[in-house]
């Protein structure tokens, strides 16, 4: 029983760690973001609510909960009210292996990066789930959309990880930052850089961001697959995307930058594992704010025509070279 | 060869331009910020010019209340949404004593110069609401008694209010009575009071 205990609190204060984090990353990352676009533009941003609209993204929460939650006439509705719930719920989930620091990570799992890699799909289930029970063609259409592309987004994204677990020999991402610790020529984006490329294109493919937004794209499907959702439906999916954003760039910082391992010996922390993540997590946005979005068959050319044959070609090399 | 300068090198080359769309907003996003915080401040005059608002009449240059224009109903026949109404000024009715000239004349077997109707229209209603802005009444107008005016603070707060009276418009325009005070200069008023 003991053991048992001794094992489950410090679970249950990563989860709430998690939970806290996530909650704090949407906050100010939708703040963020809407600042970061304004100043692309040359506009203020959010201005009104608090000084330089600090407040705005508490009170948008506020409006979304104070908002009345509708199912759609003939929508599945026990589909429809899982889809939201199964996209947050993982998300939780993610951030528990991610290393932060070195006692900093939540749970030290031999298949940390596998973990991440499986419930990082019930994202795209729950698009395809909200699209699916919505009763709505629009949402019909982006979930069709969001099948296609993350199905064929995960696989480079699978085929680079696998070239880093090549390398290291393990799916422990605690054990995949110290292999990069000590001076930042031993960080894996120099040792593999082709493999962080089709990581950071697959990773705004797999987050259903722009420009690889198509399940959601507004401008040809109003909203995709959460044009039916209200209030808190649409907040969780919102929230979830922002938390999975988060995770994908941790991950990517792991993998490639030498997660809370500074560019030289003696200065490791945390704070390295934050400050990557969020330049990773400005350039998404930055990007957001640059490119247009592609056209469907430009996304799946981009894919299977670029992406796929280089990560393979990235992991026999990669195969190659540690045979010899 | 071409068909693998087309497939191949052609893309590898084209990431480049996504470099440099990059770079163009990256640099924006460090340049200072052109908008207006509105209530607190506003634009001159100067920067107003070529705001483009509702349409309204232009007066002569010698008498400002008096539009230039002819009541020749080009631009009612050209509007496309049908939002001017234009209508020509009655010959002024004659006087008794000149009737009884007029009379006397005709009886006398003379010509009658009838009076002719002003050109000026009697009346010139134009409706926002149905208004496109697009401009054709301003192009069609052979007196160029039309243009867009630079108001960009005018409101309202029903459909009736935006039916407008441009000759009572351009009048209080031109006497500049009831004309509506640009924000400007109400903000230096302000200031001018407060110094
Ligand atoms: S701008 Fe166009 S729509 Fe408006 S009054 Fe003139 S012709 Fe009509
Ligand atoms: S405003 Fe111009 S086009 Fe319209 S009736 Fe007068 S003269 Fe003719």
């Amino acid at each position: 029983m003991n053991a048992f205990l001794q094992h489950l609190i410090p679970l249950v204060i990563a989860v709430i760690a998690a939970m806290i984090w996530l909650g704090l990353n949407a906050l100010v990352w939708v703040y963020c973001e809407r600042k970061f676009a304004g100043h692309i533009q040359r506009r203020p941003g959010p201005f009104e609510v608090g000084p330089h609209g600090i407040l705005q993204p508490l009170i948008d929460g506020l409006k979304l909960m104070g908002k009345q939650l509708l199912t759609p006439d003939n929508a599945d509705a026990v589909l429809y009210w899982l889809a939201p719930l199964l996209s947050m719920i993982p998300v939780m989930l993610l951030y528990m292996p991610i290393p932060y620091g070195p006692i900093l990570t939540g749970m030290e799992v031999n298949l940390g990066l596998l973990l991440i890699l499986a419930f990082s799909s019930f994202s795209a289930l729950a698009v395809i789930l909200a699209g699916w029970s919505s009763n709505n063609k629009w949402g019909l259409l982006g979930a069709a959309r969001a099948v296609s592309q993350t199905v064929a987004y995960e696989i480079p994204l699978l085929l680079t990880v696998l070239a880093i677990s090549f390398m290291t020999g393990t799916l422990n991402l605690t054990e995949i930052t110290n292999l990069q610790a000590g001076y930042i020529w031993n960080w894996y984006i120099f040792k593999q850089p082709l493999a962080f490329l089709i990581f950071l294109v697959a990773m705004f493919g797999e987050t259903n961001r722009a420009p690889f937004d198509l399940a959601e794209a507004e401008s040809e499907l109003t909203a995709g697959f959460h044009t039916e959702y209200s209030a808190m439906g649409f907040g969780l999916f919102f929230l979830a995307e922002y938390g999975y954003m988060v995770v994908m760039c941790s991950v990517c910082s792991v993998l490639f930058l030498g997660g809370y391992h500074g560019p030289f010996p003696g200065v490791d922390g945390w704070w390295w594992m934050i400050l990557k993540t969020f330049a990773l997590l400005s350039f998404m946005i930055w990007a957001r704010w640059t490119f247009p979005r592609v056209r469907f068959d430009q996304l799946l050319n981009i894919n299977w025509k670029w992406l796929l044959p280089l990560a393979t070609f990235n992991l026999l090399a990669t195969a190659l070279i540690m045979k010899l | 060869m071409g068909k693998f300068k087309e497939n191949v090198i052609q893309p590898i080359l084209d990431c480049w331009s996504l470099i440099v769309g990059l770079k163009i907003t990256g640099k924006y996003f460090c340049k200072p910020l052109i908008t207006v915080h509105y209530p607190r401040e506003v634009l001159d005059d100067e920067n107003l010019r070529t705001y483009g608002g509702h349409v309204e009449l232009i007066g002569k240059s010698k008498d400002p209340a008096m539009p230039k224009c002819i009541s020749c109903m080009m631009c009612v026949t050209n509007c496309p949404s049908k939002c001017l109404t234009v209508v020509k000024s009655k010959p002024p009715k004659p006087t008794a004593a000149e009737e009884a000239a007029m009379k006397a004349a005709e009886e006398a077997g003379e010509k009658v110069a009838k009076p002719k109707a002003p050109k000026n229209p009697a009346k010139f209603i134009y409706d926002y609401s149905l208004c496109s802005l697009c401009g054709t009444c301003i192009e069609n107008c052979p007196a160029k008694s039309l243009r867009f005016s630079n108001d960009i603070y005018w409101v309202a707060t029903s459909r009736k209010e935006m039916k407008l009276d441009l000759l009572a418009r351009l009048k209080a325009q031109a006497t500049e009575l009831s004309a509506p005070v640009h924000k400007t200069e109400a903000v230096a008023a302000a200031a001018e009071k407060e110094a």
